[in-house]
């Protein structure tokens, strides 16, 4: 197992990038701990699997360094950076049994075969494929045909790190459930270093202890869950994490508070400081969770916004009102037992978690 | 439960049975017909039974040729099927080298088999020809129309010339059907080329393969065009393979009975052949499965 750290790493496809656009991987500084277990979490194209590969050793970085346990590895091919990698469809070997499946990288490193056969039975132990270990792999259901590929990249305890490529795309739904639960106790009990490409929010945030989140090409956040909930460091944290996401909307800064569509909302002191060194568009955030409605005859509107309520969902658990004001979609959090009378209410922002951003970075 | 029967369907099976009868169904048994019997002229004709049959599987002509045969057969598939798979492994991947390989494989496959047959013969001639000349340039002393073995070693060189194109073009359809992340989880998992070779490429051209060797056993089994233009069977009879042996009895001597029943017992080692192959392979491909 080891430390990997990503030295102003930065990498692109083309020969002579000119501009950031250029650029899959902008330049990053990363230390990842030694048996931590790390998401990397993004929409589609935002560089997270070229992340990956570049950790891998299947593409050479343009620029920078890559280094497992303080040593070099840039220019080392995959197998001789000692690494295990899922991929996102099954590989697995059509001719060989589950068994031999398992004990190939094991056998091809020359390994006794004593140990391989102990290694290869606790591994179909967790992933419970002891009864089909004589199978022929061709055989099997895509399901298994993808455990027996967690399995070849879980069958050596000896590699610095285990990446996987979005594994579990092609399993389905309960079988997931399961799998990241083996995954992460697995986890717990060897502590390997683990990087985990997802671009489903649930996924990264049971498996991950650190979540790092990418957006085109840039690494925007790199946190525990709870700090990607409470602090989004970037407004598309903000908006990618939680369900829904963050609501964000543009805002002046006047007379000691935001104004959003002419409506005051306050602000703490502390707000108001980092707020006054920043130039760039302020944008105000503030998660579904956070936000109070009430409703009824007699509510007052100070301290708080009038709005106008467009939608109600009931998901069963919670409910999630929609309301405007000006020309803003305001998305409410509510319990499942919330009361809401009538078609207008008044929102109320909790200051502590009022988030402001200044072009799209957090500032308090 | 009523069955219901509607024999209305063999009416739409007839245009079928029509179209396979008139292109085998009746010409096979033409010469089922002319294998049983001796005929002199249209009014005269005996039955004979099994006595061509006899007569020709005695033949020590037929013997030989049978042996020339299976040892040209065999040294094709030996030779063709591991030069294929090693020029498709060879082949690259991407980028504009793809089509022009394509192309340049594809050319002998175009090129109609009589004009194969002249080519080669006179690339291999001594006097004017390329190959031949600079073979004997070389010190080496080549004459195909004499010499036997110069006749076999040319007839299968143009063979391996003109076929292997198509194992190669078959393993490497094979071999583009397997996706990167094979290789690259090869490479992490450590495995050596040979590894990648008999564990991924391997078992992902195995249909094709299966498909290629039967194409090739077939056509060079029936092999007649290209070595009557070049050798003519000779010298002597060194390269007069079943398919010229079968023309010198029918259209040479006009043994027609004879030749009736050769034809026969040639289809049905090729029939058999096939089968067994067929089965045989796919049998172990089933085995494997359970």
């Amino acid at each position: 197992m080891a430390r990997i750290d990503l030295k102003s790493l930065a990498h692109s496809y083309f020969p002579d990038p000119k501009s950031d656009t250029d650029y899959a991987l902008r330049r990053m500084e990363h230390v990842w701990e030694d048996g931590g277990a790390y998401a990397l979490l993004g929409p589609s194209g935002c560089g997270k699997t070229t992340l990956l590969n570049i950790i891998s050793g299947l593409l050479t970085p343009s620029e920078g360094q890559v280094l497992f346990d303080g040593k070099d590895v840039t220019k080392l091919a995959p197998e001789e950076r000692n690494i295990a990698q899922v991929f996102q469809f099954p590989v697995i070997y059509d001719t060989m049994t589950v068994y031999e499946n398992l004990a190939f990288p094991l056998r091809n490193r020359g390994v006794d075969p004593k140990r391989v056969d102990e290694r290869v039975r606790e591994i179909a132990g967790m992933l419970d494929l002891t009864g089909k270990l004589k199978q022929k792999a061709r055989g099997l259901g895509a399901d298994e045909k993808q455990t027996i590929s967690l399995g070849r990249g879980l069958v050596r305890d000896d590699v610095s790190a285990i990446l996987f490529d979005e594994p579990l795309t092609v399993i389905d739904p309960h079988l997931k459930w399961v799998l990241r639960r083996k995954l992460k106790e697995i986890h717990n009990k060897l502590r390997p270093t683990m990087v985990y490409v997802t671009h489903d929010q649930v996924e990264a945030l049971t498996f991950a202890d650190k979540v790092v989140v990418m957006y085109g090409g840039k690494v925007v956040q790199l946190g525990t869950p709870q700090e990607l909930f409470e602090n989004p460091a970037h407004t598309f944290v903000g908006y990618f994490i939680g369900s829904p996401g963050m609501n964000i909307m543009d805002c002046n800064i006047d007379d000691g508070a935001a104004w959003i569509d002419g409506q005051r909302i306050a602000l703490t002191d502390r707000h108001l400081d980092a707020v006054s060194k920043q130039t760039g568009k302020i944008e105000l955030g503030i998660r579904p969770e956070f936000l109070k409605l009430e409703t009824g005859d007699g509510v007052s509107s100070d301290n708080g916004v009038a709005v106008n309520i467009t939608k109600v969902e009931d998901l069963g658990q919670y409910k999630i009102a929609t309301t405007r004001f000006g020309t803003s979609d305001i998305k409410v959090k509510l319990g499942e037992d919330a009361q809401i009378i009538g078609q207008s209410g008044v929102l109320r922002f909790a200051p502590e978690w009022t988030k402001l951003y200044a072009d799209s970075q957090l500032v308090a | 439960m009523n069955k219901i029967t509607n024999n209305k369907a063999w009416f739409l099976v007839l245009p079928v049975f029509f179209i396979v009868a008139i292109s085998a169904i009746i010409p096979l048994m033409t010469v089922v017909n002319y294998s049983v019997q001796d005929i002199f002229d249209p009014q005269t004709r005996f039955f004979v039974g099994t006595e061509w049959f006899e007569q020709v599987l005695g033949d020590r002509r037929l013997h030989d040729a049978l042996i020339r045969q299976i040892v040209y057969t065999m040294s094709v598939l030996l030779i063709e099927v591991p030069l294929g798979i090693a020029v498709a492994l060879t082949l690259p991947r991407k980028g504009w080298g793809v089509s022009a390989s394509m192309v340049l494989l594809a050319l002998p496959l175009l090129i109609p088999w009589n004009v194969v047959g002249t080519i080669w013969q006179i690339f291999g001639r001594a006097d004017i020809g390329l190959g031949g000349y600079v073979i004997n340039m070389l010190g080496i002393d080549y004459n195909y129309s004499q010499n036997p073995m110069d006749a076999w070693v040319t007839v299968l060189v143009m063979d391996v010339w003109h076929w292997t194109s198509l194992i190669v073009l078959l393993c490497y359809a094979g071999l583009r059907s397997i996706p990167d992340a094979y290789y690259q989880a090869a490479k992490i998992d450590g495995a050596s080329n040979w590894a990648v070779f008999r564990f991924i490429q391997l078992p992902k051209m195995q249909s094709v393969l299966v498909i290629g060797v039967l194409l090739r056993f077939m056509d060079s089994f029936m092999i007649y065009t290209e070595p009557f233009v070049l050798t003519g069977g000779g010298p002597g009879t060194a390269t007069t393979f079943l398919s010229q042996f079968l023309v010198t009895i029918a259209v040479g001597q006009f043994d027609l009975g004879p030749a009736a029943a050769f034809s026969l017992i040639y289809f049905l080692i090729i029939l058999l052949v096939c089968w067994v192959f067929y089965t045989v392979v796919m049998n172990a491909g089933k085995r494997e499965e359970q």
